[in-house]
């Protein structure tokens, strides 16, 4: 029977059976005898100082086994690690559990260990703290402000970090300017909230002096690094792995406290140790995205031209960084001149201390600001100056043959046809007619709005010089001797269905059914090497190393063929997994028949060393930039603020698509969460640091009925970044989808007067701005 | 998210449950479908040392109809309300408020009991309850006693029920004659619970509004029937000017809930806005 070629193909993913079954192990599915169960007692308050601690009570509660302070182990376990650098970074000592202050809501106080779980909960109500309050601040900008309360005693002014960036002659685009426009923007905070929340397990065998964790992450060779500087480990003593992880949106993309503290307690006792992050703490402790808020001006012509843009921001960074804290905002600085010719650029970026949960990557972690930023600020300058939204983008677009296009921020643009991408959307989503009836329906009192977001995202992350802890990415492709084959990725998939697409390019490449590749990902021991998966890199970056190492075994084989056929490599052909000879088809041997040999090895070429395995690890020379065009159209009750999206248009370009069924479950989920963004989420402190919206039934997500039919389509432009042509698309629909749902908004409120609307574009904000803006209206008619 | 330590029992009969909620006093919380109580024990917010589970008692259960009322056993689920043919022939309001309630889980397991002892101030039933002048039958160690759903909420998440006294049954009325019930909500995006919720019924005669029942839950901080509106639609014809005027009555005398999800304001604003689509719905299903 032949084999069809795979990549490209809607194969369903391998994944789902074992998941939608309930037969996947994630971390807490795994069992282990004499395991002891973790429950940490978390601040009740955002800033305070801990004067005394009573865990007596607690130490004797049935079940109890060890009661652990920060105090106590203060000098036994290394601090919560920061991976990226900047001059200006400032790192206050973040201990895996509080010593004498806490900064936050949730930060770990006092860890009980017991036999069980509910020993170890009930023991947590036996502690008593007694808390020092001092003054909190919560809020990013009031933290500046002079006399604000100081966080961290050593740095008075509260200030984490700063970034800045400026190319080009900004002074002379703002004189020639014929028209500026300005606009504050916030960029709410939200939480990831991955269905899985986190998870530890942590096994020590002293004769073997080796620690096993297991950890919901998604970058499980970091981890180890990590583990073994804060447990001070030998790192070849550390074994990490990520079994079936539930999701992580950026928020596994880190080193969170309780993996060194679950680590060192299992050492300690010479028992496993398990913990198991509930929702609360999930919301409390477990980073949280996006928190800046920023004012943005550009210099313009009349006919749109954009001559220059500058963005003060100020990052709201929490009490203290995780892993890349301090390197989400200078993304969005790199990536502020959009899908546009920007000539001179401006970004200063102030990381600020709050009383709060850091902030780090959430779903593209720094992009979905600056496309916010320059998505939004374009529509402001097409209002301004009356030009049609989609022709102000056009006008600013770097045409295809400019590609590769340097920006003024030094990134280069891989390849690019921005217009081919939004003339399909106009197309799609029926642009002009949609116009025609906005104009009727306005006369009937009915306000629809249409929206565009025209992105472009940095993917493929990246090479490792631009990068905090590696950017490139193994892959080993190994035939068994029975010919099944084994696929070992450093990066790790939890939701992204690699185990499908991998498993597709090496069957195309091989010749082989998809049932006879097995991809293996997530531990330490078994995958020599890997980075994880994060910035939308997996496949352009793990699968890039996968295509070659297969292409590396088949080059191999093909040698040991030639050998077994007594025939020169050149002149076989492969086809349908089988090495003949040109010309003389039955002259031949399979793939299968090459793996026995390459084992046996009895009759292999000269100094050929047995096996048939291949290890590739590939070093990407550039980022990949994705890019596409989102047009959303809205209708808007202003009697209520209640929005109703009418259409949903997405063209995005991902390059060469490996599964398009994949490729869309990206887009589906991507665009979900930038609605959320755009309508509903947000993360609510009040000014003493509690967190109001500390559950699901305060914490909205976007469900089902909230999402219209999303009408999907592609534009195919590969890069020449890897030679799988593919560029990511893990992050491309969240990227894309919140400007477009805003600027609908904004643009079906027009008749108002309306702006502006900062997000989440609740009901009541609609309500008051259309009420607000219709007085003013009557008052200025009277 | 684990509770605190508690106990359970699954008495067979209603007696032995009061004698349970009797002698344990303050202790003791009755479990029905758990929904609301359950979330609360796992965030610790409520402690009871004993669960009364109330699931194994057959009598608690089911819809019946008796000559002009229907009955409904306080254990019905909000998923056997939302598709009873009985109810949707007769009492259509309890199924189109039921179908909004929470999600599948929460209707499957749910009760309507359960929900309108527990008081929650946004919850969907107690709304249709009010409006259509639904009566409630508390049982406690003293025997049984009715009581109209105007005088069962008494604030937030309080009720008329005494501590030892278990609400067993619901008595509503058959709509007859010409009528229309609706019931619109705002949910709160996360929850799903009403920010404003307005259910009505009402009689139609000879294009004239006879009757209407206007309940309204989410705005005040227990649900309540807002007879001011329904005083000035009785006699009308239902004039959308009319409706626009009564409704704007809603408001009168409550002092609206103010929270992150809606400030008093909107919540009043939206109360006027929804009683006035729900009036106007009702009176569309009736013909007008």
């Amino acid at each position: 029977m032949p084999i069809s070629k795979l990549v490209g193909a809607r194969v369903k993913r391998r994944e789902d059976p074992r998941l939608i079954r309930g037969l996947a192990h994630y971390v807490d599915d795994i069992q282990l005898p004499n395991v002891l169960h973790a429950a940490i007692l978390r601040s009740p308050y955002a800033h305070a100082r801990i004067r005394a601690m009573r865990t007596d009570q607690a130490r004797r509660h049935p079940g109890v086994v060890a009661v652990v302070t920060g105090n106590e182990i203060r000098d036994q376990v290394g601090c919560v690690p920061v991976a990226s650098q900047n001059p200006t970074l400032r790192v206050p000592k973040r201990y895996v559990l509080a010593v004498d202050k806490v900064c936050f809501v949730g930060e770990g106080v006092v860890v009980v260990v017991a036999e069980d779980r509910y020993a170890a909960r009930d023991a947590l109500d036996l502690i008593e703290v007694d808390y020092e309050p001092l003054p909190v601040v919560s809020d990013p900008e009031k933290a500046l402000a002079s006399g604000a309360p100081v966080i961290h005693p050593e740095w008075p002014d509260n200030v984490a970090f700063r970034f800045d960036l400026k190319q080009g002659n900004l002074a002379k685009a703002f004189k020639e300017a014929e028209r500026v426009v300005k606009q504050r923007l916030i960029h709410q905070r939200l939480a990831p909230i991955a269905i899985e929340p986190r998870g530890v397990l942590a096994c020590y065998l002293p004769g073997e002096d080796e620690l096993t964790l297991w950890s919901s992450t998604q970058i499980p060779h970091i981890l180890k690094t990590q583990l073994s500087v804060m447990l001070k480990l030998p790192e070849n003593r550390v074994r990490v792995i990520a079994p079936e992880v539930g999701g992580g949106f950026g928020s596994k993309l880190n080193v969170y406290a309780e993996e060194g503290l679950i680590g060192h307690l299992a050492i300690k006792l010479k028992r496993p140790v398990k913990w198991i992050e509930g929702r609360r703490e999930n919301m409390q402790g477990t980073i949280h995205g996006r928190g800046q808020v920023g004012e943005v001006e550009v210099a313009v012509k009349k006919d749109g031209t954009i001559l220059g843009l500058q963005y003060r921001v100020i990052a709201d960074i929490g009490a203290y960084h995780q892993l890349l804290t301090p390197g989400i905002p200078p993304l969005t600085g790199l990536m502020l001149s959009g899908a546009y010719k920007i000539p001179a650029l401006a970004i200063e970026v102030t990381g600020v201390f709050t009383n709060k949960v850091a902030t780090d990557a959430y779903r593209g972690a720094g992009r979905p600001e600056a496309t916010y930023v320059i998505e939004r600020i374009i529509d402001r300058v097409a209002q301004e100056l009356a030009i049609d939204p989609v022709k102000i983008r056009q006008k600013n677009f770097p045409r295809p043959k400019e590609f590769p296009f340097k920006t003024a921020t030094g990134l280069i643009y891989d390849s690019g046809n921005y217009q081919g991408a939004l003339n399909k959307a106009l197309r799609l989503s029926g642009y002009q007619g949609w116009r025609g009836e906005q104009r009727k329906l306005r006369e009937k009192g009915r306000y629809l709005g249409i929206g565009l977001s025209t992105y472009v995202e940095i993917c493929g992350m990246g090479p490792s010089a631009a990068m905090p802890a590696g950017g490139w990415e193994s892959g080993t492709v190994r035939v068994e001797p029975t010919g099944k084959v084994t696929v070992l990725t450093g990066v790790s998939p939890h939701g992204q269905g690699q185990e499908t697409s991998f498993a597709q390019i090496v069957a195309d490449e091989f010749g082989v059914p998809l049932d006879d590749i097995h991809v293996i990902h997530g531990d330490t021991a078994v995958v020599p090497s890997g980075i994880g998966t994060f910035g939308s890199r997996a496949t352009a970056v793990g699968g890039t190393a996968v295509f070659q190492a297969a292409q590396k075994v088949k080059e191999k084989a093909r040698e040991i063929a030639a050998h077994l056929l007594e025939s020169d490599p050149e002149d076989l052909v492969f086809s349908e997994s089988r090495f003949s000879v040109k010309g003389v088809p039955k002259k031949g041997v399979s793939l299968q028949e090459i793996a026995l040999e390459a084992h046996l090895a009895r009759n292999l070429p000269k100094k050929m060393e047995p096996g048939l395995t291949a290890t590739s690890v590939f070093e990407p020379a550039n980022f990949t930039f994705p890019f596409g065009a989102h047009i959303c159209i809205v209708e808007v009750d202003p009697e209520t603020g209640r929005i109703e999206i009418r259409k949903y248009v997405a063209v995005d370009d991902c390059g060469k698509v490996i599964n398009p069924l994949l490729v869309d479950g990206q887009i589906h989920g991507g665009i979900a969460q930038g609605l959320g963004q755009a309508l509903l989420e947000e993360v609510v402190y009040d000014e003493e640091g509690q967190l109001l919206t500390g559950s699901l039934m305060d914490y909205a997500l976007p469900k089902a009925e909230d999402l219209p039919r999303l009408e999907l389509a592609r534009t195919e432009t590969p890069t020449p970044v890897n030679p799988l042509g593919v560029k990511g698309v893990g992050e491309a629909g969240t990227i894309g989808s919140t400007p477009a749902i805003v600027n609908a908004v904004v643009d079906a409120l027009a008749p108002f007067g309306v702006t502006h609307v900062d997000m989440p574009l609740k009901p009541e904000k609609i309500w008051r701005l259309c009420r607000e803006k219709k007085e003013r209206r009557a008052e200025g008619a009277g | 998210m684990i509770p605190a330590p508690f106990d359970h029992i699954t008495p067979r009969t209603l007696d032995e449950a009061i004698r349970a909620l009797a002698s344990h006093g303050e202790e003791a919380k009755l479990l029905a479908g758990g929904h609301s109580l359950l979330p609360m024990m796992k965030l610790r917010l409520a402690r009871p040392k004993l669960l009364v589970d109330l699931s194994r008692i057959a009598e608690l259960s089911g819809i019946e109809a008796e000559r002009d009322r229907i009955f409904i056993g306080a254990l019905t689920t909000h998923y056997r309300i939302e598709s009873s043919e009985l109810l949707k022939e007769k009492c259509p309001l309890l199924p189109q408020t039921a179908r909004v309630i929470g999600d599948v889980q929460v209707r499957n397991r749910g009760t309507v009991g359960g929900s309108l002892a527990h008081a929650d101030p946004a919850a969907d039933m107690p709304a249709a309850m009010l409006a259509v002048g639904a009566e409630l039958l508390a049982r406690g160690p003293e025997g049984e006693r009715w009581l109209k759903a105007e005088d069962f909420f008494l604030g937030l998440m309080t009720t008329a029920l005494g501590p030892s006294e278990i609400l067993t049954k619901i008595r509503v009325p058959v709509l007859s004659g010409h009528h229309g019930t609706a019931y619109l909500k705002v949910p709160q995006k996360a929850s799903g619970f009403a920010i404003v919720g307005v259910a009505v019924w009402l009689r139609v005669e000879r294009q004239l509004c006879t009757e209407i029942g206007v309940g309204v839950t989410g705005l005040d901080a227990k649900p309540f029937r807002a007879r001011r509106v329904e005083e000035r639609m009785k006699g009308t014809n239902l004039a959308q000017s009319l409706v626009q005027a009564a409704s704007s009555q809603v408001t009168q005398g409550v002092s609206p809930l103010d929270d992150i999800h809606a400030s008093a304001e909107f919540r009043a604003h939206l109360a006027r806005v929804y009683t006035a689509r729900a009036i106007q719905e009702a009176a569309k299903r009736a013909g007008v």
